[in-house]
């Protein structure tokens, strides 16, 4: 992956309790994990007396945008590190491939299938799937690999809706992307 | 810079960042730059526009969470570009969505027909997005090399959407076209219906060569190719013609606009003209 693991700066202090307060923020839709579970934190900097926080969004339209980015800034403002400002990186874009292996075991603990990787179909973006590809999508209640999709959108952009065909749940997917 | 897109002389112009706090109409002539990021962004709003009104209305409750959160990614793709321009113009995307007048809309006229309403029907929505979802799969693909740094970031995020996109609607056109007997039968009339402006998606002007020539995004008709291969297969499976070309070409993206459009902008902006400056 081209991104840079977003911890890896010599850091001071008030960075460090930054990234401590941040892995307590929620993600409002999916409240099982953290912005820094997601991964869309991908920098916590100080800029003379501010805390500067920069987040690479999810999804163009994700609604939960605006309101992630005001909950960061009121955590940081909450814990005395501020003033914090939020600051949006495009670039490179957000995938799912971020998610940490603790936001992974989060999700399929809520109830949450999580996403398998995608990053074979980043590095192949000219050869684009034109239909719909079945992928393994494993129970997260029971673990059961039979199961089948209901519908490819769900509840909130990031997710599609399953049915587990061994224990009769219902239950939603993380889409990798 | 010889300018063919912006139809009617323009009044105030501003150049550069100063943000405008107006809740009146805004009109502007933007650059050949600023015109082809608009005809994109104008494009995914107008198109949204379009998917958003079958919520409520789609034949299942599957279809009407999956148009709209369709809808949902074109918004933001617009909002972004908006905002880019807007920077430059100094207008912020508001304003650009819900000030401008008909005139200064530059999305295709493809995107501003009707959807559900005077005679159209699910098969019509179903085929347009197929057809401007592979459309914008190719455009973003190319975008992602954009000489504009910004530009380059949008297309690496909404390439992934696009591809989503593109797959959910050639599920659905197979599904469609090679179903039953009167699925067939309506998918047929969507393609002819559709069809004469697909023209206006690949009709390079001064637009995109000066768009091209500064490195920020391809012409239009180099995104023939790629689409092509993305519609053909799919319409072999579907069991779908595609009609012989034809000499009608649409002019939406000239700012020149089907009936339709004066009736969804008044519709889409009614909020924002009723209540000027109004906020969430």
């Amino acid at each position: 992956m081209s991104a840079v693991a977003p911890h890896e700066h010599a850091s001071t202090a008030r960075v460090t309790r930054a990234w401590e307060v941040l892995r307590c923020v929620l993600d409002p839709e999916v409240p099982a994990v953290s912005v820094t579970d997601l991964g869309i934190v991908r920098d916590v900097v100080e800029r003379g007396d501010g805390l500067e926080v920069v987040v690479t969004p999810t999804y163009s339209g994700c609604p939960a945008t605006e309101v992630i980015e005001q909950a960061i800034a009121a955590a940081i403002d909450d814990a005395g590190l501020g003033p914090a400002r939020v600051t949006q990186r495009r670039a490179p874009a957000w995938t799912t491939d971020w998610i940490t292996p603790e936001g992974r075991e989060k999700l399929r603990a809520y109830g949450i299938a999580p996403p398998g990787s995608c990053a074979s179909e980043a590095t192949a973006s000219n050869v684009q799937p034109i239909r719909l590809i079945a992928r393994d999508v494993a129970c997260p209640r029971c673990g059961s690999a039979q199961t089948e999709r209901l519908s490819a959108f769900g509840s909130t952009a990031c997710k599609s809706l399953y049915r587990c065909i061994a224990c009769r749940e219902p239950f939603e997917h993380f889409k990798p992307i | 810079m010889t300018t063919t897109f912006a139809p009617l002389p323009t009044s105030a112009s501003p150049s550069a960042a100063t943000a405008s706090t107006t809740t009146e109409s805004i009109r502007f002539m933007p650059t050949p730059q600023q015109a082809y990021l608009m005809r994109i962004g104008d494009s995914c709003l107008i198109h949204a526009q379009r998917l958003a009104e079958w919520s409520g209305h789609a034949p299942i409750l599957e279809e009407d969470i999956a148009l709209t959160n369709l809808a949902l990614d074109l918004v933001g793709q617009a909002r972004a570009l908006l905002t880019h321009v807007g920077r430059q113009t100094g207008f912020d995307e508001d304003q650009l969505a819900f000030l401008r007048g008909e005139r200064d809309f530059f999305n295709f006229t493809m995107t501003e027909l009707p959807g559900r309403r005077a005679g159209r029907d699910f098969a019509d929505a179903i085929m347009r997005n197929f057809l401007l979802s592979a459309w914008m799969n190719v455009l973003w693909t190319k975008l992602e090399r954009s000489g504009d740094a910004e530009v380059a970031a949008i297309a690496g995020k909404a390439v992934k959407e696009s591809r989503y996109h593109v797959a959910h609607a050639a599920d659905w056109v197979v599904r469609l076209g090679d179903g039953s007997e009167e699925s067939t039968r309506r998918m047929r009339q969507a393609v002819d219906r559709l069809w004469p402006y697909t023209a206006e998606l690949f009709e390079t002007d001064a637009v995109d060569t000066a768009a091209a020539e500064s490195g920020l995004g391809p012409v239009r008709a180099a995104l023939r190719v790629g689409w092509q291969a993305i519609v053909e297969p799919v319409f072999a499976d579907a069991g779908l013609t595609i009609p012989a070309a034809g000499a009608f070409r649409s002019t939406g993206s000239r700012g020149l606009h089907s009936e339709h459009m004066g009736y969804l902008l008044a519709e889409m902006q009614t909020l924002q003209r009723s209540f000027p400056g109004g906020q969430w």
